[in-house]
């Protein structure tokens, strides 16, 4: 097909797609400031017909108001201030389309300072074409922003040799630039199969081949576009689902996510991590959904579970011989773009998919210079902008990760900093989990009286009172323990009390007469309330057998602004006088023991508790995901 | 063998559910804008395929108090049929001022029944985000947009040093007397919207299709929203039409056209 021939049936089709099939293809423009990225858009769209009627003549009547000459690249500058500015200052994105495909064109700026821009344009792009000034050849964006390029993980670029009229057409003048450029792409690992000699002003190769170029005998611009393949779905890396939420809408408790990689089916055993906990795949949640299939990389969607585990925002679903990584401590490349820089030490947040924790940057190995691929490994304690540096990152939680070059999605983080994204890095390196080099550095405040606010931004969570009430034998030592390791297991400050480590010391003065019992209670409510305000979250697990008691405890902690959660862990009394694992009810039934609760003394259960379970209908795990599931957000620092 | 085939449409929707669960996360003190337009019930449509079939907070309607009669019929069906949680809004202030199409500038108009109402109901209910159907397709200023695009304290778009967005990352928190436009639209297109309401079958105002050779194409307050030339009766022959158009969807739209940059200005001040 000859390019004359697109340039015709792309006008006939006018400025919207017609196809609902075909992705687009969205292609990010890049290059030096004033190298014609603008030129090249304004006249792609001018001979593919894809302007909106009135346009060209609108522009050039503001032109002409302003006494400027008209130029193509003005088509694209439609607010104002770019108009007196005459650069692009923002990503933009503009529809065209050829025979081949729609496509979705993303201005980025070449200005240093819009850095972001650039960043926030090309993220987005299935291609780059990268626009050099054949007058001035390769300059510092054209490198920089190649190397942007290859951290975004962008495959396809075609390299575009601008302004050739400048040069009269030369062919060694492209050569020279092709040959230069080429070199600095292959030690980026990035292959750029098409270089294009083409004058975005004249129209020379950007839609048509061009007559004063013969020397030139490959496609097109436009051709070369429609030669790209559209980048598959990640259909066949292994399966990565990223929990956003858990919705409970209407009594089914629904796990709603985006399949960042892989597939899933109804029926697949999946292991979430950082928890490690396995449950089938029962149904594929949809409204109104038009079929019925596996669900693939892409897809948003919501599933439901065999077995009721625990699980939030932030888990990672995969395959059991498929698990991702979990660290806290691993490698990456970081491109920095704030003013402030990045400094070694410093508390951020870090975002991986739908994970977020807290983290610090244990130390820069080197610093690059994106432009010139310099490396400096001078022992840096900070990252300024524009800077790429390759760091050691530690994070406050385990974090679910893959190895950049093996699944991207979960290979990628970006950092943040008072909601502030600053950088984003890409890791490499696989698992590093040295975990005896502990955090020494005190990087909080260290002046005035501790608030337990400050307490919990440097543990990443509130302390709290978690009371666990209910019958001998109803399981509350084993959920107790249960739920403490799994606190644990998430970086949490957590302390279980009980019958065995309060009796033994600060109660052994204490009986089990009435006034002792309320005795007992009484110091183990305060211990939990200091413990609490220290930051801690205490589980205790005593029968707590009087309503009076336990509210006391709870005003006692929230004399402290402890929050204090009360859990009935309820079971029937048969049940629990069945399991007599101390063989208590035995005794108390034979009269060896009296004012045993339940027996000969009473047990008033919460009017309202906040959490209920009910160990007789849920297992150990089911109890534990019930009370993680209301105890988890309540713990979470108040930004 | 396992169906990988996903259309353009199925691309946009996903990533449509994905902005409507990261936004229903973030913000906790959420509503959505709802003009009962095309865009604005494909919005609602997409909400309930996020949400399993619910739209979990309230959809806010501006009434500039110069709609459409069959507009406010289809409100009152929709709210119904949807089972939304519907608030209505007017700058009964402004009215009472004489602010009025009849007497003032679209721009002045549009500005103070729609803009000023909307940070009038914003003072009230202190949402700390807004989910809006706006695409980068409609214009020129929106084409810059983000999906997560925070708006200060006076409501301004500071479009010169938007927030960097990439890797499905996005600003996720608002400042007290701020608040985060989100919008799920952004990446479609107004042929996109007219399939998938097709695909979908989405209850629309009938003022879209022709009636006595005119049509709407976008449609706002009734004094300032021209119809068009068209006998597009069904969704096939709106498509057919649009691909055959060059003018522009917003053209009908008094207030973007009475003075140059008129659309920049009222969205630099807070418009949609």
């Amino acid at each position: 097909m000859t390019s004359a021939e697109n340039v015709q049936r792309s006008r006939s089709n006018a400025q919207h797609p017609t196809s609902g099939i075909e992705p687009t293809l969205r292609v990010v423009f890049v290059g030096h400031v004033d190298h014609g990225k603008s030129t090249l858009i304004g006249r792609i769209l001018h001979d593919t017909g894809s302007l909106p009627e009135g346009k060209v003549d609108e522009i050039k009547r503001a032109c002409a108001a302003e006494e400027m000459g008209f130029e193509f690249a003005f088509l694209l500058d439609a607010l104002l201030e770019e108009q007196k500015q005459n650069v692009t200052i923002d990503t933009t994105e503009i529809p065209f389309r050829t025979p081949r495909r729609q496509y979705a064109i993303i201005d980025a700026p070449g200005h240093k300072e819009f850095l972001k821009n650039t960043i926030t344009g090309a993220s987005r792009a299935d291609a780059a074409i990268l626009v050099i000034g054949a007058d001035e050849g390769v300059r510092e964006q054209s490198r920089r922003h190649a190397y942007l390029l290859s951290m975004l993980g962008i495959k396809h670029l075609i390299v575009v040799v601008n302004k050739m009229d400048l040069v009269d057409y030369t062919e060694k003048r492209f050569r020279e630039i092709e040959q230069e450029y080429r070199k600095f792409l292959r030690e980026l690992g990035l292959d750029a199969r098409t270089f294009i000699p083409a004058s975005a002003r004249e129209g020379e190769n950007v839609a048509q081949a061009s007559m004063k170029m013969k020397w030139y005998g490959a496609a097109s611009v436009l051709e070369a576009l429609d030669l790209l393949e559209p980048q598959e779905r990640d259909v066949d890396l292994p399966l990565r689902f990223c929990v956003q939420d858990v919705y409970r809408f209407d009594g089914r408790r629904i796990i709603a996510g985006r399949i960042e990689t892989g597939t899933l089916r109804v029926g697949d055993q999946l292991v979430f991590s950082p928890a490690n906990k396995s449950s089938v795949v029962a149904t594929i949640e949809c409204w109104n959904a038009q079929e019925n299939g596996p669900a693939v990389a892409g897809d948003s969607i919501g599933i439901t579970l065999s077995e009721q585990i625990f699980v939030e925002r932030g888990y990672v679903a995969s395959r059991e011989n498929e698990t991702p990584i979990e660290a806290n401590r691993f490698h990456a490349d970081l491109f920095w773009i704030v003013r402030e820089p990045l400094r070694v030490g410093y508390l951020y947040s870090l975002r991986l998919a739908t994970q977020d924790v807290k983290c610090e940057v244990v130390s820069i190995e080197r610093v690059m210079d994106s432009s010139t691929l310099e490396t400096k490994s001078d022992g840096r304690e900070q990252l300024e902008r524009n800077e790429i540096g390759r760091l050691t990152i530690q994070t406050r939680a385990p974090l679910v990760i893959d190895n950049h070059d093996r699944i991207p999605n979960l290979g990628r983080f970006v950092i943040v900093d008072d909601g502030q994204i600053c950088g984003g890095g890409t890791i490499f390196g696989g698992v590093y989990t040295d975990r005896t080099v502990t955090k020494s550095k005190n990087i909080f405040w260290t002046e005035g009286k501790i608030t337990a606010g400050a307490r919990a931004i440097r543990s990443g969570h509130r302390g709290a009172v978690i009371w666990l009430t209910g019958l001998s034998g109803a399981g509350k030592s084993t959920v107790a323990q249960s739920l403490e390791r799994e606190l644990f297991q998430r970086g949490i400050h957590t302390y279980v009390l009980d019958g065995d480590n309060i009796r033994h010391g600060l109660n052994s003065n204490l009986g089990f007469a009435p006034d002792d019992r309320v005795e007992n209670i009484r110091r183990v409510s305060e211990v939990a309330k200091l413990m609490a305000d220290a930051g801690t979250v205490v589980i205790t697990a005593f029968i707590s057998p009087y309503r009076m008691d336990r509210s006391r405890a709870r005003e006692i902690a929230l004399e402290s602004n402890a929050e204090f959660i009360e859990v009935f862990v309820d079971a029937p009394l048969e049940v629990c006088e069945a399991r007599d694992p101390k063989n208590l009810y035995k005794k108390a039934r034979a009269g060896q023991i009296r004012e045993f609760t339940g027996i000969d003394a009473p047990y008033e259960a919460p009017e309202d508790p906040e959490i209920v379970v009910h160990t007789d209908r849920q297992s150990v795990d089911e109890s534990v995901a019930t009370i993680l599931e209301q105890l988890l957000p309540r713990l979470r620092t108040v930004q | 063998m396992t169906q990988t085939t996903r259309t353009h449409l199925d691309d946009l929707e996903n990533q449509s559910i994905f902005i409507f669960r990261e936004a229903y996360h973030a913000f906790k003190n959420i509503a959505m804008p709802w003009s009962m337009g095309k865009d604005s019930n494909v919005l609602v449509w997409l909400a309930r395929k996020a949400f399993f079939g619910r739209v979990p907070f309230p959809v806010l309607h501006i009434d500039t108090t110069y709609e459409f009669p069959e507009m406010l019929e289809f409100r009152e069906w929709a709210r119904k049929h949807h089972n939304l949680n519907l608030i209505v809004k007017m700058n009964t202030e402004a009215r009472a001022r004489g602010i009025g199409y009849e007497t003032h500038d679209p721009v002045t108009v549009t500005h103070e029944l729609k803009t000023v109402a909307l940070q009038q109901v914003l003072a009230e209910y202190k949402w700390d985000a807004l989910i809006t159907g706006i695409r980068r397709d409609e214009d020129p200023t929106r084409a810059k947009e983000r999906y997560f695009s925070p708006r200060n304290a006076q409501f301004e778009w500071d479009y010169k040093d938007q927030p960097p967005e990439f890797w499905s990352q996005f600003v996720t928190t608002a400042a007290k007397g701020e608040h985060v436009r989100i919008q799920p639209l952004l990446d479609w297109t107004e042929a996109d919207i007219w399939r998938y309401i097709q695909r979908e079958n989405i209850p629309i105002p009938q003022m879209y299709f022709a009636r006595n050779g005119r049509r709407f194409r976008s449609l706002g307050c009734s004094p300032i929203t021209q119809t068009i030339e068209s006998t597009a009766s069904t969704i096939d022959e709106i498509i057919a039409e649009l691909e055959a158009t060059k003018t522009t969807e917003r053209a009908g739209r008094a207030q973007d056209h009475y003075e140059r940059n008129a659309m920049q200005k009222l969205r630099a001040k807070g418009f949609l």
